[in-house]
């Protein structure tokens, strides 16, 4: 169904936007208390708003994705969005139905407001300068985006990863905005092992000379940092199982090179990975962001943020997958065990997938059947 | 009430017809095993009830979500414990007793999550088993216990008689009770009025905690 270019006939198109706000001297007060402001996030819609508003649905993306969830930039775009086989017209989250809004997430680098930005003070970019910015911040700043579109209540809250972790927040702290959510593969709190391997891949970047404290806008850039920081995600994002299948100990070549080139397909993998990465990423965002993941705690306190009496009205669907040893299956049932307190209407499914932490973005039948009739039963219980 | 209730109800087993009867309206049930929903389907769709099912296969559990229920993948006996207290009016666990380790902790864990349980059981002491015990001298194989001695999952006989006395040992209330007879592959049946230990092939009671 596609032509040559890579891009369907008539591809959907959608456009970046562009949102502005927390003008000084009304900046958004963050969680380490620093002023931030003004602060843009670049976001996309696909469908329409129906006259309610109540077919909203809210789409978080995870570390390094972007507001370009599904569809075509332009005409000749031969990539889509990074969700593409699960938003469009007719897919499981159906845009000829649903409303649906995705917006780059605060401290990212894909258009909205982050360390690559210019700091209006200086005139020059914030890079260390940018302030350390929480989950609660990125969910703060999409809160004024929810509200500058109109939309009272969301229909559904759907993110896996550190989407999922902005869907937990929304929950914890807008819970009356909140009709339904859908956390995939994800967790109320980072592990001792998620957190390790974030510090490695921040180590990573910090130990390239070209970051150079983060001021290297006008340069390279830390790409050798950037890279390896990558690569080490990717380790994270697949299981053993996955590699043996993928690559099991194949090699990239017809013999051993016998230096220090690469002989194994998994390792000119993770390099192609690496070297794809750099060009639309930045090096402190990846800082900032893993950063944000690990500080990312809903059971700090006095028990979970998520038993709450306001979430007894929202519904949940819960998915974790068999192999993702980054967000295991008992995160999600702790998450499901908190939400049962409250008397929500809570279900849970754990996809039995090979795949590791990468399955919750693979194309997945039993993935797509799930959204799908949860998003229809919220949508018959809640829009009509 | 005896066979025909309604269209979608002969789709069931009868045992979960009879169960679907006794539910109020609105209720908030759970549904244990509740396998591909379609007694949850039933009751959210005639009566109205909040409903939710645990259920260990991800294939059923699977069908039940995409089919618009409430269902938690998981081992029911885990999964509820952590539920407060009442939060069920009703507890549904139906032909499934005779598979738990600890069916006195279940029904007290049950009966703390949910004001009442209804639980559907196999009556052992039927006489097509008893025969079958008596005349082969081998464990009996029956449309309702169709399983060898060594694939069963069900790891423990009952009989009315047996449940009766164990519930009146516990202190466990009988609200309501009704033991019946099925046939063709379980669709349909009718309701056994005496000699019950002897001539029904299920038993079915709703159950109370005495306070």
């Amino acid at each position: 169904m596609t032509d040559s270019s890579g891009t369907p006939p008539n591809p959907l198109l959608v456009s970046r936007n562009y949102f502005t706000f927390a003008q000084p001297p009304n900046e958004m007060i963050l969680d380490c208390g620093y002023r931030l402001g003004p602060i843009t996030l670049a976001y996309e819609t696909l469908g329409e708003l129906n006259a309610e508003g109540s077919n909203a649905i809210l789409i978080l993306h995870a570390f390094s994705g972007d507001s370009h969830v599904a569809g075509y930039l332009h005409e000749n775009d031969d990539r889509p969005g990074w969700w593409d086989n699960m938003v469009g017209p007719g897919k499981p989250v159906d845009t000829n139905q649903y409303f649906v809004i995705c917006s780059n997430i605060l401290g990212g680098c894909s258009g909205s407001t982050g360390p690559s930005s210019i700091n209006p003070e200086t005139g020059r970019p914030y890079g260390l300068g940018f302030p350390m910015v929480t989950i609660k911040d990125m969910v703060r700043a999409q809160k004024h985006l929810i509200d500058h579109l109109g939309i009272n209540k969301l229909m559904s809250l759907i993110g896996g990863s550190v989407g999922g972790m902005q869907v937990l927040r929304w929950c914890a702290d807008y819970p009356e905005m909140i009709a339904s959510a859908i956390p995939l593969a994800t967790t109320t709190r980072h592990s001792a092992q998620a957190i390790a391997f974030n510090e490695v891949a921040r180590q990573a970047i910090m130990a390239d000379p070209n970051w150079n404290n983060g001021d290297y806008y006008s340069g390279p850039g830390p790409v050798h940092g950037l890279a390896v920081a990558r690569m080490i995600g990717h380790v994270t994002y697949l299981s053993d199982e996955a590699m043996r299948d993928k690559f099991g100990r194949r090699l990239h070549r017809s013999s051993l090179s016998f230096d220090f080139t690469g002989d194994f397909q998994v390792e000119s993998y993770l390099h192609h990975q690496g070297k794809k990465f750099v060009t639309r990423f930045d090096a402190n965002s990846l800082l900032y962001i893993t950063k944000a993941a690990d500080y990312f705690d809903l059971e700090r306190g006095n028990g979970s943020l998520l038993i709450n009496e306001t979430l007894a009205d929202v519904s949940f669907l819960v998915i974790s997958f068999s192999s993702d040893w980054l967000y295991p299956t008992y995160q999600s049932k702790d998450i499901v065990s908190s939400l049962k307190k409250n008397g929500s209407d809570v279900s849970f499914c754990e996809i039995e997938a090979q795949w590791g932490h990468d399955a919750f973005l693979l194309p997945n039948k039993r993935l797509n059947g799930l959204i799908s009739g949860f998003l229809d039963r919220v949508y018959h219980e809640h829009c009509l | 009430m005896n066979t025909v209730f309604n269209q979608d109800l002969g789709t069931m087993r009868f045992d979960l017809q009879v169960i679907a009867s006794w539910i109020d309206p609105g209720s908030r049930v759970l549904d244990l095993g509740c396998g591909n929903g379609d007694l949850l389907d039933y009751l959210k769709k005639h009566k109205q009830v909040n409903g939710t099912g645990i259920e260990y296969s991800e294939d059923k559990a699977a069908r039940c979500i995409e089919r618009g229920l409430t269902v938690l993948q998981g081992d029911f006996r885990k999964e509820v414990l952590d539920y407060p207290e009442n939060r069920f009016d009703v507890i549904i666990l139906s032909q499934t007793l005779q598979q738990v380790h600890d069916p006195k902790e279940l029904l007290v864990d049950l009966l703390r999550i949910g004001k009442r349980v209804i639980v559907s059981f196999p009556n052992f002491a039927h006489w097509s088993a008893r025969l079958q015990i008596l005349f082969t001298g081998m464990a009996p194989v029956t449309d309702q216990l169709p399983y060898e001695w060594y694939n069963t999952p069900n790891i423990r006989v009952i009989s009315i008689k047996d449940f009766k006395r164990f519930l009146r040992i516990t202190g466990i209330r009988v609200v309501r009770e009704v033991a019946i007879n099925t046939h063709h592959h379980d669709y349909k049946g009718h309701i056994v009025r005496s000699l019950t230990n002897l001539r029904a092939t299920y038993g079915i009671m709703m159950l109370e905690r005495v306070s």
